[in-house]
């Protein structure tokens, strides 16, 4: 009976592409969405996730994210340094400073200093230069798409594209000059800021004089040494908030989540993707079925029991499905690598997928279950009518 | 004559928005092994509700139908499936072929119901629209076959799988005299058998001849049983 199920699916090439559209459309908008919404919320910890090496991230017990600097006295760095456990312990500085650019314009930037010494916290990827060039006078190394997009020099010829920052470029920090040394490959952060790279104390220098200034403590715990129990060590001794680098990026998340009004409006958006692919794929199918009622009567006529006509139509609904989820999910990676180097945000995980491919599963399962209710009623006597 | 068919007292209402309507009042009648009955009056007689009761399709209020001795209404749904099945082709007036699908694929649908294999369903199904003339069309799809080709395709699927009762709907209708007169010699030839039986609804008088006794409806009865010598009352 497959084989029949099959041809009576593919016999209409406009109906069966029809169901197909609408499942490629549900799942798409279904997976889109939420990559974006993902990809966006990813965005949100990104810099935390950039900097791998630190076990335990301390900060003033009041920050709620990762942007939300509340400064600290260098001192408490000391005393986190004295705690049982701590291997080392590095400074950062993060802080959103003006960079006045070549053509006189301010550009806000994300400025990070870096330990001195060790250079702890800095890009993982290096496109041109190195990290260490930031021990050069006046160095700082930006981001690659700050360097080509927001910190770009205007085209010496009107109406050219902007020149992309490169090394030996130079930018004014609160009337310090910066020397790019370096371009990395950063993760684009939430706001997309460009990010400039220099050291702690060439940082304390850029940013307006305050007397708490230290942003962050990064901390390696010792071999062996439980990252939980040394946070609560920390937390215990100096009143500081200190989290994993997962724990940190939890707090970023979840602040995002609660404050910001992103999820309730990617929320409706997904909803209404569901509901309306939901709809279309459901009618569609539905009512490919309603218009083979006839032939289903024939086959009921002719003994096909329920179970072989419900048979017939799992199997419909399980390949459109499959096909309608693999071009949709197909659709939204195409979609996805487009735009990789764009400023949207994509993420795709698998669990992304798994959603997509549940919500492509439920309204394949209801749609075949309205149709086989449907064909369940039918009394097979309809072939007699014309 | 032994009974193929033998339906008593046979009672069928249908409930039309709160209305009861009476589609067979107390019908008696019998169908003989090898006969060919034909089923005959205006619309609204009821025909087609008791040629569906007669193939097992639908289920009277009351009086008793014994298909080859078996009480149908007393089978569970997967026997009557089962009996449906082995026991019963189907000719249609709209022919009711699965448009989708081709002409052996079609013929081999009653065989793949019954379990039996595609590949030999298909072999089957050959052999059979080779009998009908249609060794040149097994390939075509229904849309790209005339009428009276289609109704052969739909006789060949009613046979295929040897049935002992064949129910025609109305199957020369929508077909030219000659066209009509083909088919019919057809289902006499290959369709009626000393085991078999025949019933056909049809208003078309061209096709009288082939009965062997037509029965006259009107109103839910069988008011008159006629035979080329002689004519019953019921």
């Amino acid at each position: 009976m497959n084989h029949i199920a099959l041809k009576m699916l593919m016999g209409d090439k406009g109906k069966y592409l029809g169901i197909i559209m609408g499942l490629t459309f549900a799942s798409l908008i279904m997976t889109q969405q939420p990559a974006i919404f993902v990809g966006l919320m990813a965005r949100s910890y990104s810099f935390i996730s950039d900097v791998a090496l630190p076990d335990i991230w301390v900060m003033d017990s009041k920050v709620q994210f990762i942007d939300d600097i509340k400064p600290m006295q260098e001192t408490e760095l000391y005393r986190v340094r004295g705690i049982s456990g701590v291997d080392w312990a590095m400074p950062m500085y993060k802080g959103l400073l003006k960079v006045r650019l070549a053509d006189g314009a301010f550009q806000t930037c994300n400025v990070i200093g870096l330990d001195d010494a060790t250079l702890i916290g800095g890009p993982a990827t290096m496109l041109k230069g190195t990290l260490a060039d930031l021990r050069q006078s006046d160095a700082v190394i930006v981001d690659i798409d700050g360097a080509k997009d927001k910190l770009s020099k205007p085209s010496p010829s009107a109406g050219q594209k902007n020149i992309p920052l490169q090394i030996g470029d130079s930018l004014e920090l609160n009337d310090h000059r910066g020397i790019i040394v370096g371009i990395a490959k950063v993760t684009r952060t939430f706001q997309s800021q460009p990010v400039i790279y220099t050291t702690y104390s060439r940082a304390k220098t850029y940013a307006p004089r305050e007397r708490r200034i230290l942003s962050f403590i990064l901390v390696k715990a010792k071999p062996n040494q439980d990252p939980y129990q040394l946070i609560e060590r920390i937390k215990a001794t100096t009143g500081l908030a200190a989290y994993t680098q997962q724990g940190f990026k939890e707090l970023t998340y979840n602040y995002f989540m609660k404050n910001t009004g992103i999820p309730i409006n990617f929320g409706i958006t997904i909803t209404l993707g569901f509901i309306i692919g939901t709809a279309i794929a459901g009618q569609t199918f539905y009512n490919f079925t309603l218009e083979n009622l006839r032939q289903f009567g024939v086959l009921k006529a002719m003994g096909a029991s329920n179970a072989q006509l419900l048979k017939m139509i799992l199997l419909q609904a399980v390949l459109v499905g499959s096909i309608g989820y693999g071009l949709g999910v197909g659709l939204a990676a195409l979609f996805g690598f487009a735009m990789r180097y764009s400023i949207m945000a994509f993420k795709l995980p698998w669990q992304l997928l798994v959603f997509s491919g549940l919500g492509v599963g439920f309204i394949c399962i209801i749609a075949a279950l309205i149709s086989i209710l449907k064909v369940i009623r039918l009394e097979p006597a309809i072939v007699f009518k014309n | 004559m032994n009974s193929a068919i033998s339906c008593q007292n046979i009672i069928k209402t249908y409930n039309t928005d709160g209305q009861i309507v009476t589609a067979l009042n107390g019908i008696n009648v019998e169908i003989g092994l090898g006969e060919l009955m034909m089923l005959v009056g205006p619309s609204g007689c009821g025909k087609t509700t008791l040629i569906s009761i007669i193939a097992g399709i639908l289920n009277q209020d009351s009086g008793q139908c014994l298909l080859f001795g078996e009480d149908f209404q007393a089978l569970t749904n997967k026997e009557q499936l089962r009996f449906r099945a082995h026991n019963i082709g189907f000719v249609f007036q709209a022919y009711n072929l699965l448009p989708a699908l081709n002409a052996i694929e079609n013929v081999s649908v009653p065989l793949i119901i019954n379990g039996t294999k595609r590949a030999i369903a298909e072999q089957k199904a050959k052999e059979i629209l080779e009998q009908m003339g249609l060794s040149e069309r097994m390939k075509a799809l229904p849309a790209q076959l005339s009428g009276g080709q289609q109704q052969r395709v739909a006789i060949a699927r009613a046979l295929v799988h040897s049935p002992r009762l064949i129910v025609c709907d109305e199957p020369t209708s929508a077909l030219d005299h000659k066209s009509g007169h083909i088919i019919m010699t057809l289902l006499k030839s290959i369709a009626l058998k000393h085991d078999r039986a025949l019933v056909i609804v049809t208003h078309d008088a061209r096709i009288f001849n082939f009965a062997d006794r037509i029965a006259e409806m009107d109103d839910g009865h069988i008011i008159k049983i006629s035979t080329t010598t002689a004519t019953e009352t019921n």
